[in-house]
Parts: C-alpha cells; structure tokens; sequence
C-alpha cells in the first residue's frame, strides 16, 4: 500500500503568477487573501479545485487563485459551474461574482443553482454598485444611490440578498466583510464543509464609487455594536461587551433587541441560534443598520441531497440496467428484418 | 421484438387495386389522436415491406377548440414498393374525421381520390364552425372525388359497448376505427398495433380491450361493407429495400442516438443541456432515457443556462451538447461566443422552425442558416453541418461530435421541424463499422499552457480540471498566443483571430470531396440543396434525369466550411439552382464564397418543397 504523505499548502501557494488589477484599497484583495488563507487551512488539492466567475470586477478573481479557473460571461456562472459538477461531481466548485452578475443579469440562475441544491460555494461580493463598467446603481443599491446612470438619487428598492437565496430554497446562506480577516477564511471553510449549495454573501467596499457604503456597520468601530457575529447553539449577543442580545417580540414576530441587566433581562432570555431553523434565518437576514445588527456568520444550514450527487446515484442506477451499448440499445423494440 | 417483414394473406388480394405508391392523410381535431393514429399505420406499413415518409403537420395549440379549423391536427404518410424521397405532393386518400378536417384538408387530395369522412361528427354547428354554408355531402363540392362516408362515431361506440367503459372514453376510440378501417384499405397487419395497445394501457385492459375492439370494427367493417365508386382496397407491393435489420426513426431519435453513439465511439460521457421548445424537445426527451448508454440530460432554467451547463460540462471533461430552435439559439448566442474563444468543444443542435421570432412553431423551415454561419458578435467562426433527413440525424451527429472534439469548437447542427418529426425505415447501423473518435487530453505538464495547439488540426489542448499539474486560468478575455494569459496587446488578437479562422477552415481538409448524389459531374444545371430539401430534390432531379435533362443533384452537409471542390464542381454547370424553404440563404452565402450566380427556388410556407414544385424550376432552367 503506498503511504501519501499530505502536502503542506501555505497561501502563497494559491497565488498566481499574474498581476492582480484591482483599484489599490479595494475590498477584493482582502478577500481573495481570505480565500487563499482558507485554501491553505482546508489544504486545498488545486489539481481538484475550480473556481468560476462570471464579468465584473470580483469576476477577475480566478486569475489570481492558482487552481482551474473559468472566467465566464456575465451572469452565467452558476449555470457553467452547474455543469461541471454534472460532468464531474468530484471536483470543488467555487463560483464567484459580484451584486450585478449574481442578481441582476444572473439573478435566474443563481435562484436555480440555489433550489436544485448543486454542490457549489457561490460568493457574491455586494459592494452596491457596478464598479467595472465606472459606477451605475445596482439592484443592491439603496433607494438614493446617485450614480451616472441616477444622477438624482435611485427610486427603486434594491433586492436583500440572504432574503433572497433563503426564498429560493438555498440550504446554506452566511455572511461577512471583507475586512474580517478572521471571520471570513472561517466562513468560507463552512461554506466549503457543506454539501449542496452554499451562498455567502461578503460586503465588500468599492473604494473608487461607493467607498464607505457599508461604514455604518463594517467600518471597524463600528463592527462590534452594529454587527452580531453569529454561532451555532450560542445566545445571540452582541455589542462591545456583549451586553446586548436578540429576543422574539411576540407581539410583531420580529425580533428586538435587549439589553442584559435592564429591565430584568439575564442571558437566559436571548435567543440561541439555531443554524438548522429557517424561521429564525429568515428574521436575521431582514436585519439591517442601523436599527439593528447586521447578521454575520452561518445564517442558515441544514444540508439536503445535493442535485449532482442525485444524478450521480441516477446515473449509477441506470448503469446497472441492460442494454448498456447503443448496438443492443438500438435493436431493441419494433424492428424487422429485410431479407 | 423483430419479426420479418411480409404482407399478411389477404383473400381480397385479387379485388385490390394495385398501385406502387400511395398517399394517406389522417386528420381531425387535435385531441382526435391523429399523430398516434398515423405512427401505428407507419409501423404496421414498414412491417409490411415498403418505403415510406411522413409527415407529422399540427398546430402549435396543445388542444384548440374542439371543431375548429386551427385545431386541426394532420398526419400524412408515402409509401410504397419503390423508394420514397418525401411525404408525397397529393393525398391518395384522405381520412377527415370531422368538417373542419375536411375544409383545411381538402385541398391536398387529388382529384379522384378517396376520402374518408366520419359522419357522426358532421352536424350543423360543426359544419358551421368550420365555414361550410351548405352539407358538403350534398353541394357537389366532393363530387371530383370517391366519397366514404360512415358513422364511425357510431360504430365506434357499438363496438366498445360491452368494454365497460365512460361513453367519453368510448369516443376517443374512434381513431383506431378509422385506422382499422385504413389498414384493411391498404391490407395492412393489425397485430403490431394491437400488441401496442395492449402494451400501452397494460394496467388499463378495458381501455386496451375497447381500442382493440374499435380497431378491429374497423377492419371488419371495410372488409364488408359494400363500398361505393366500386373502392374494394389497394395493394403495394414490397419496395426494393436493402436487406438488413429495420426499425422506424424519427429524426429526433436518429440525432439522440447518434449523438449517444459518439459518446461512446469517444469513450467520452455526453451531457446534454436544454430547455423546451417547440420542435427541438423531442430530442431532450429522447436523450433522457439514456442515461445508461452514458447521457446526462439537465433541463436547465433557461436557454442560456442550457448552453452554459454544456459549456461548463465540457471544461470538465465530457461533450457537452445543447439543443433548441431558433429562438433559442438566439438566447445562446452570447454562450457560444465563449465557447469559441474559449475553444472548447460543443454541439449546438437547432431543430429549425418558421420565424422571424415565435413565428410558426409547429411548422418547418430552413432560415437559420444565416444565424448559424453569421449570427453572432465579432469574427466568430465555429462550424455548421446540416442534416438532410430522419435517418441521416444518426450519421450527423455522430459528425458534429467528431468535429467538435477533434478541433475544438462549437459545431452547430442544422436539422428542421420536418425531419425532427417524420419517419422513415431505418437500417440499423452497427457501431462496430464506425471509426472510433479519439480523444487525446492533455495530461503532460511539459510546456503546457491552455492554448499550445496541434500544428495539423490547431485544436487547442483539452485539459481538464482533475488533471495535476495543468492548472490554468482561461475566459472570454482574449488570450496570449503563446501562453493562454489574458492579453490586450493588438498584434496578439491579430494573431488569435487568424487562429480562429484557421482553425476553422482547417476542418474543410477532413472532408471527402463533394459529389453529385445524382446526375454528371458536370451539365446543364446543378440544383445545390441542403436539409431536408434532400428529399422533394432527390425525386424532381431523378425524374427530369429519366426525361433526358442535364441535371445534377448535389447536396450540401458540410455548410460552413465549404467544401473545397464545391467550386470547381459547381464551375463544371451552366447553371446552379437553390432551392431553399427561406429566401435565399445558401444562395447568398455560395455568392458569396464562390462568386456563383444561383438561382433561388425559395419558399416559407411552413410546409415542405413538393416535387412538382421543384421539377418545374428545374425544367424552366434546363430549357432557358
């Protein structure tokens, strides 16, 4: 029996030998380090891995991961990678792009890639605007953003993106920042260890056209009393020290916020996450800033079969029919013979 | 099951009148069961010995009002002891099961001919609802033909009364009356169709036992019945055929199966990315059932995501293939562009249908081919075949997949509305007589980058994921030449470009030199058609060859590239003739290519050239 020693990966390893073209500042070099970090902890087989990506600014990034890449057209890549894991189900499938490839001119098949379950880590860096093509609204935008193509402020209401994935049955839906150097390789691990469908959604800034859009809850002071980092099985606290937390209000099933040590509040009466519980995921993504703390981590988990892996099992089951070549296939039902 | 093909003793044999071919028309409302009705007498006709084509015509309505003239719902077959090339100009015999059948259909038949009415359907208001002022039984607009007319609704349902059945369940056996009745006219077996009904509603015996109780009605009725104008049924001979093993195929069949066959000539799985649309879904269908012969089928979200799937699926490793009409093509277009640039394989396979847009869904045309030569963004060139009937789907396919893995390309498949529906006898070919395709991914590191190519062919390396040591990085972006990197640098797209083109052109070395299917090398007039042209040209050439005409048939799969002898072939004529069910496409593109001055012979009628049609253009241009 031969004894494979694992390699060791670090995350240079997972750096290409191309220059990265990113605006300098830009949240996506944060990100792609994240990845790489991830990719060096998961020791990432690159030979295995793939990463696609549709068009836009965070669609460049399988050019800097040195694993298989496929840079594809706009909006498409959830679809193109679905058909990699069709054709070989083995391999780790990341799918990259940002708001406007994944939920607008893509929006169809991130839905679909999402309720078929197809093994896949989809990251959708939000930055809220269309960056490559120089700074239109996007459907994340919020009502007002003025850019060039809304040089008075936009008047349509932008889509929430965990809402949305949840809605379209994803089975596994997480969040973080691009700055969160230790949250985010964590989350991607997550996303990485969960079989079927995995959306994580990064608020990522764009420093050239909407710089600072998510300052009010990712800008680093304000991280820890506007964000509630989310664990599995834990009290839902949050805030500098913890003091604050989230409660069902019974009245309006929305969830409120209480401070522990005020108005009798102890720990007990905060809610414990539960990753497994759609409901609850559902209210934590429809938080938003600055009323309340925006939901990161693991939203939302509860595995199901995987599509690639029920057409696997199909695929087997029919192997094991007869009339396996397309000669005997071809000379069964109604024939005659001519003589 | 395999039985031989014979004609079953007939003790009418003598009465019959003998003809050597014949055309049978089958039509009623949509919900009538036309088009079952027409493919049991297509089986039991190919069990007996003859040739044959059909024609599927429908509408696009899943079930129009019932009596109307747009919900009529038609199938049309040719057979005979000779070889059949079409479904056949004019209807020998027309079976109209109710008025609106007879009002849309009428036309077709040929003075003298027989029709066929089923009575119990004509009443006031249906003759009302289909235009008809006066009974058509007694206004002498059927005089010019031989009229039967019987209460098959009648009989019908005198013959299903003991099956225990709803009275609307015994109505919907009319159409195996008729078809017991056509097959005892045409001396037709009824075993094969009833050992299908049988099968077919095996958990539902007393809807089995009253379509089989209506069927033989039928044939016992014909048999007889004293019919008028002294009609005592037909016999066809045996055709002339190719001893071998048969069965029937539709186009749709032959493309699926052929393409399931090239995946395993290439050892290679094929995964097939579609959505529906009329009239390329059958193929989806068909392909879905063959997931132990190696197929994956995705039914995708949309158009776009059909091609993308394929696309993904063949940077993973497997062929992969996707299929649609013409405006689904449209909706892919972008794909295939990535696809091209990207160089990988692909099949594109695009079942055409009358347009500009939804245009006429159900009914055939050739005018995409513009489209699939021309139709997209930029210096695009990928490769286009065409198939010219059922059988040949099988042939083709088994081409595009060839082509597509060996130069690593997108080939886009020609085939219509008309071939992916009708049927034809098929001589079932053994893959054991056909040249593997070789796949050679790339596996050694050794100076590789993704666009190192093959200095015969220019393919690329396929070098798929799963694969150590070729990691790579490659997108629509353009690309270096020399090392697969993202490249902006104008002297590089110069030279990319001209790969592509190349590469492309390239694939016209493969081909076997273009011959005339008919006629000399050289004379009067070549008539050039492509697709299901095949058929209607092939028999308007024969017949103006037997009368002396210099004239040659010659047809085109290979569309783009060309064949590098069509030029001097075509030079070799005074004249070159297209006939084309669009407005002149292949006519421009030969202008084009070869500065040739075609002729057009053009129609968009949604229904197929008939050979009549075609005879007279040619002898107008013999005789100029």
């Amino acid at each position: 029996m031969n004894v494979v020693t694992p390699i060791e990966r670090s995350a240079k390893d997972f750096a290409t030998d191309q220059d990265v073209r990113w605006c300098p500042g830009c949240g996506d070099y944060a990100i792609l380090k994240a990845m790489q970090n991830a990719l060096a902890a998961l020791n990432a087989d690159p030979a295995n891995t793939v990463f696609v990506s549709g068009i836009g600014c965070a669609a460049r990034f399988p050019y800097y991961v040195a694993t298989y890449g496929f840079h594809t057209i706009h909006g498409r890549a959830p679809a193109v990678a679905t058909g990699v894991k069709l054709a070989n189900p083995d391999l780790d499938v990341w799918v990259v792009g940002g708001d406007g490839d994944m939920l607008s001119i893509g929006g169809n098949h991130l839905i679909h890639a999402l309720r078929r379950n197809v093994d896949l880590n989809i990251l959708m860096f939000n930055n809220e605007i269309y960056g490559l093509t120089k700074g239109q609204y996007s459907p994340t935008s919020r009502v007002g953003t003025k850019s060039p193509s809304t040089p008075k402020g936009s008047v349509d209401a932008p889509l929430h993106a965990a809402s949305l994935a949840l809605g379209a049955g994803a089975r596994f839906v997480a969040r973080s920042i691009d700055r969160m150097q230790k949250h985010l390789p964590d989350v991607f691990k997550r996303a990485h260890a969960h079989t079927g469908a995995s959306f994580v959604e990064i608020f990522q800034n764009c420093i050239v056209y909407n710089d600072g859009v998510f300052d009010d809850f990712a800008e680093k002071n304000a991280i820890p009393d506007h964000t509630i980092a989310l664990e599995h099985g834990q009290p839902m606290t949050f805030g500098a020290d913890r003091h604050k937390g989230l409660v069902l209000n019974m009245k309006t099933l929305a969830l409120d916020i209480v401070t522990i040590g005020q108005n009798g509040v102890t720990e007990s009466d905060i809610l414990i996450h539960d990753e497994a519980n759609k409901t609850l995921a559902t209210l934590l993504a429809q938080m938003e800033s600055p009323a309340m703390p925006v939901a990161l981590g693991v939203l939302y988990c509860d595995p199901a079969l995987a599509y690639d892996d029920a057409i696997s099992k199909d695929r087997i089951n029919s192997e094991m029919q007869p009339h396996g070549t397309m000669n005997d296939l071809l000379r069964c039902g109604h024939t005659w013979t001519v003589e | 099951m395999s039985s031989t093909a014979t004609q079953p003793r007939d003790p009418n044999q003598d009465l019959r009148e003998s003809l050597e071919s014949a055309v049978v028309r089958f039509a009623g409302d949509s919900g009538d069961g036309m088009q079952l009705t027409g493919g049991r007498f297509t089986q039991a006709t190919a069990l007996a010995g003859n040739d044959l084509s059909t024609f599927p015509d429908f509408p696009a309505e899943i079930r129009a009002p019932v009596g109307t003239t747009y919900g009529v719902s038609s199938f049309q077959i040719n057979f005979g002891a000779r070889v059949i090339r079409t479904a056949g100009d004019a209807v020998d015999m027309l079976v109209a099961m109710n008025p609106a059948a007879l009002t849309v259909e009428l036309d077709k038949l040929k003075r003298g001919g027989v029709v066929a009415l089923d009575t119990g359907a004509f009443n006031e208001r249906s003759l009302r609802k289909a235009g008809f002022d006066d009974d058509p039984l007694e206004s002498g607009l059927l005089d010019p033909y031989r009229v039967i007319a019987i209460d098959m609704t009648k009989l019908t349902m005198d013959a299903v009364a003991d099956s225990g059945i709803s009275k609307k369940e015994g109505q919907r056996c009319k159409n195996m009356w008729a078809l017991g009745f056509v097959s005892w006219m045409f001396a037709r077996d009824l075993r094969p169709t009833i050992d299908w009904l049988s099968g077919k509603f095996k958990d539902k015996p007393s809807i089995a036992e009253a379509n089989i109780a209506a069927l033989k009605a039928g044939h016992a009725f014909a048999e007889t019945a004293e019919m008028p104008d002294g009609i005592s049924g037909f016999s066809i001979g045996a055709a002339s055929i190719a001893p071998g093993l048969y069965r029937t195929v539709t186009g749709s069949e032959a493309m699926a199966w052929g393409l399931a066959t090239a995946g395993q000539l290439a050892k290679t799985p094929i995964m097939f990315g579609s959505y529906p649309i009329t009239p390329a879904s059958p193929l989806l269908h068909v392909l879905a059932g063959l997931k132990a012969q190696g197929v994956t089928t995705f039914q995708a979200e949309d158009e776009i995501a059909a091609v993308c799937a394929a696309i993904g699926a063949s940077y993973a490793g497997s062929i992969g293939v996707t299929s649609s009409s013409g405006p689904g093509i449209a909706l892919k277009t972008e794909a295939i562009g990535l696809a091209i640039s990207t160089e990988l394989p692909l099949v594109i396979v695009n079942s055409q249908r009358a347009g500009p847009s939804t245009g006429l869904p159900t009914k055939t045309e050739q005018s995409d081919l513009y489209q699939a030569v021309y139709g997209r963004n930029a210096d695009s060139p990928l490769c286009v075949i065409a198939s010219r009937s059922p059988g040949d789907c099988f042939e083709v396919a088994i081409e595009a997949v060839r082509i597509a893995v060996t130069y690593m390309t997108p080939v886009m498949v020609l085939t219509d509305g008309y071939i992916a529906n009708a049927a034809e006898p098929w001589l079932i070919p053994d893959m054991n007589d056909i040249e593997p395709i070789i796949i050679k991914k790339r596996t050694d590191p050794k100076g590789f980058h993704p666009f190192v190519r093959d200095p015969g062919t220019l393919a690329r390396a396929w070098a798929v994921p799963g694969t150590p040591g070729l990691e790579h990085r490659i997108g629509g972006i353009e690309k270096g030449y020399s090392n697969g990197h993202i490249s902006y640098d104008p002297a590089n797209h110069q030279k990319m470009t001209d790969a592509r083109h190349d590469k492309i052109n390239g694939i016209a070395k493969s081909y076997a030199p273009q011959k005339p299917e008919a006629g000399l090398e050289n004379g009067t007039l070549a008539v050039v058609g492509w697709g299901s042209t095949y058929g209607p040209i092939s028999r308007a050439v024969a017949n103006c060859l037997d009368e002396g005409h210099a004239v040659s048939h010659i047809h085109l799969r290979y569309i783009w590239p060309l064949a590098k002898n069509l030029d001097d072939l075509l030079s070799g004529f005074d004249r070159v003739l297209v006939p084309e069910m669009n407005t002149g496409q292949l006519r421009t593109l030969l202008r084009a290519e070869l500065l040739v001055d075609a002729i057009g012979l053009n129609k968009v009628e949604g229904q197929p050239f008939k050979i009549a049609e075609i005879e007279a253009a040619i002898k107008k241009h013999c005789e100029r």
